[in-house]
């Protein structure tokens, strides 16, 4: 196990192969959406004269740039949100044994099991009620909520296995549970909250029914809504719709590939929790 | 002497010098207060705001004839649940959900897994590999699925290479053919989320000691036993999540079939998630569209719990 062989040599060979099959689409993007449209030869020859044309015309047709700036802006606000409320709830959740505490948390747990097409519906009536239908706010507002279960799950699991003896050290030097839970038990969450950040902002960046149903005929889109409307207006433009997807895929993979270690880790971090 | 910092001052606790048992009383008498309710209640709001209030709303107009705008209705008892045993594409739909979501399990997590055990060797590609191989997981599904909607087409990427190594043969329509196209959408979440599988799979095989391994390879056992009888069972927490994972996604699709088929062709890709879809917003029936709702939470209450029992035993026995 610990030489490398010429059996070692030979899996390498294959993992490299499959590598190549799993990539195989990811060269087929590009090359179709660094080609002009009037080029027609196979989608798997190489693309003989490339142009960046596709991609100035999807920037600018598809609104792009905005799509961009709401995705952002709604997974930040909404990450930030579910992390601060489920960080606090879990604190007493985890610690406080009364009746009420336990109740509450399986309630929320109920919510684990739930799927969101169950709320989505009435959800979407009082949404509109509320005039928050088409706004980005609507959007954070259900994420917040959404996200609760498990961002609380993951927390009050670490909780409990965290030893008290540094929260009760503080509040006998008089601290108060407040000044106790952000100085003290948040700082010692953050292995947790790393996770729940990834696994968060990927779930919010990703979702494509919500925005659908509660951004449907407003200007303000995220990026996945954004795009299948471009794919619905540009049906057999190729070229021009990959372009528009490789503009997508971008920003996303710039930051998985910066910050890969704590993305993987994010995603295998519930192995743990 | 341990030394803590809270904010700006430094705090110093001086250690209990009482004996261990003293010192437990000592500190359970004066064991300060614990945290406050009211800590848990934005969260709690916030939950039952976007969650509890509209599920159980929704499990009301499940037994309504509400038509998502008209303020009057009236109440119509199980008829919603009745009519969906009389709407084939109901049926269909409950069939192609447990379908995929069964297929997408076995399928992803057995990729998933023979890439972990490929990649946690001495292979020299082995981080490059685990990096690359987990990036699909982390794109927009949407976005994937409309790039596969191509490939996948009559002329699309995938006949071409069929062409090219000579297995023109094997060429089809692989979205258009109502046989083949619920394959073709497992086919893409496998090729999407194997990575996902493998980078769990990977985490469990890492938190296996080396000498465990080395025990086994000394006792001369084959790799393919070592694997069954050693490994395995050491990797049941990893096999919970997995398949957690896998079937409550499974039953839960929507995005990946929206794009590729939109259900098509005619019903043969709907899943329970597209039919509510559609039922709610192009046909207006809203209660019918939250029967099956209804219908697709019980699945997922049933699978997650038939899931969490038998894995638990699992997990139980192997330890």
């Amino acid at each position: 196990m610990n030489r490398y062989t010429w059996r070692t040599f030979g899996l390498e060979a294959v993992m490299i192969a499959v590598a190549v099959v799993v990539g195989f689409p990811v060269y087929v993007l590009l090359n179709l959406a660094l080609r002009a449209p009037s080029d027609t030869s196979s989608p798997i020859a190489p693309t003989t004269a490339p142009t960046f044309d596709n991609f100035t015309q999807a920037w600018q047709r598809g609104a792009l740039g905005g799509a961009l700036v709401n995705s952002v802006m709604v997974t930040v606000g909404s990450v930030l949100v579910v992390l601060a409320v489920s960080s606090l709830a879990a604190y007493p959740l985890a610690r406080v044994t009364a009746r009420w505490s336990r109740g509450m948390f399986l309630l929320i747990m109920l919510g684990l099991v739930l799927p969101f097409q169950l709320a989505a519906l009435p959800l979407y009536q009082t949404m509109r009620d509320l005039g928050l239908l088409g706004t980005a706010w609507a959007l954070i507002l259900f994420y917040s909520g959404l996200l609760v279960p498990f961002t609380t799950f993951l927390y009050v699991g670490f909780l409990r296995a965290m030893p008290r003896d540094f929260e009760d050290a503080a509040l006998i030097d008089g601290c108060t549970q407040l000044e106790a839970f952000r100085f003290v038990v948040l700082p010692m969450l953050k292995p947790v909250t790393v996770t729940a950040l990834v696994l968060n902002a990927v779930a919010v960046w990703n979702d494509f029914f919500t925005p659908l149903l509660y951004l449907s005929g407003s200007s303000q889109q995220t990026m996945p809504v954004a795009i299948a409307g471009f794919v619905g207006q540009y049906a057999a433009d190729w070229n021009l719709i990959f372009a528009a997807l490789v503009i997508s895929i971008v920003p996303v993979l710039v930051v998985y590939f910066a910050l890969q270690r704590s993305i993987i880790n994010g995603f295998a971090g519930g192995l743990k929790g | 002497m341990k030394r803590f910092r809270f904010g700006l001052a430094p705090v110093t606790v001086v250690e209990d010098v009482r004996t261990p048992d003293r010192l437990a009383t000592a500190t359970r008498r004066r064991r300060p207060s614990t945290p406050p309710w009211w800590f848990a209640a934005p969260a709690m709001l916030l939950f039952a705001f976007v969650v509890l209030v509209p599920s159980v709303r929704g499990i009301y107009y499940a037994f309504t004839d509400w038509d998502g705008l008209d303020p009057h209705f009236s109440v119509v008892g199980l008829g919603n649940f009745a009519k969906m045993l009389d709407d084939p594409n109901a049926g269909q739909a409950i069939w192609h959900t447990l379908l995929i979501a069964v297929a997408i399990t076995l399928i992803q997590n057995g990729f998933g897994l023979l890439l972990a055990l490929g990649v946690n060797t001495i292979i020299k590609s082995r981080n490059v590999l685990r990096v690359f191989l987990f990036a699909p997981a982390v794109v927009t599904p949407i976005v994937t699925a409309y790039l596969w909607r191509n490939l996948l087409g009559p002329d699309g990427a995938v006949n071409s290479l069929l062409g090219v190594v000579g297995l023109g043969a094997l060429r089809q329509d692989w979205l258009g053919d109502p046989e083949l196209a619920l394959w073709s959408i497992v086919g893409v979440i496998v090729w999407q989320f194997g990575g996902y599988s493998m980078v769990i799979f990977l985490a469990g095989l890492q938190s296996i000691p080396r000498e465990i391994y080395e025990a086994a390879a000394i006792d001369g056992t084959s790799s393919i036993r070592r694997f069954w009888s050693v490994v395995r069972p050491l990797l049941a927490p990893a096999f919970t999540i997995n398949l957690m994972l896998s079937i409550i996604g499974g039953i839960k699709l929507f995005d990946q079939v929206y794009a590729l088929t939109g259900g098509g062709p005619g019903h043969a890709t709907d899943t329970i998630s597209t039919l509510i879809y559609k039922d709610a917003f192009t046909l207006g029936e809203f209660g019918y569209s939250i029967a099956l709702a209804v219908v697709l939470t019980i699945i997922v209450a049933i699978a997650s719990s038939g899931q969490y029992f038998f894995l638990a035993r699992n997990e139980r026995a192997a330890s």
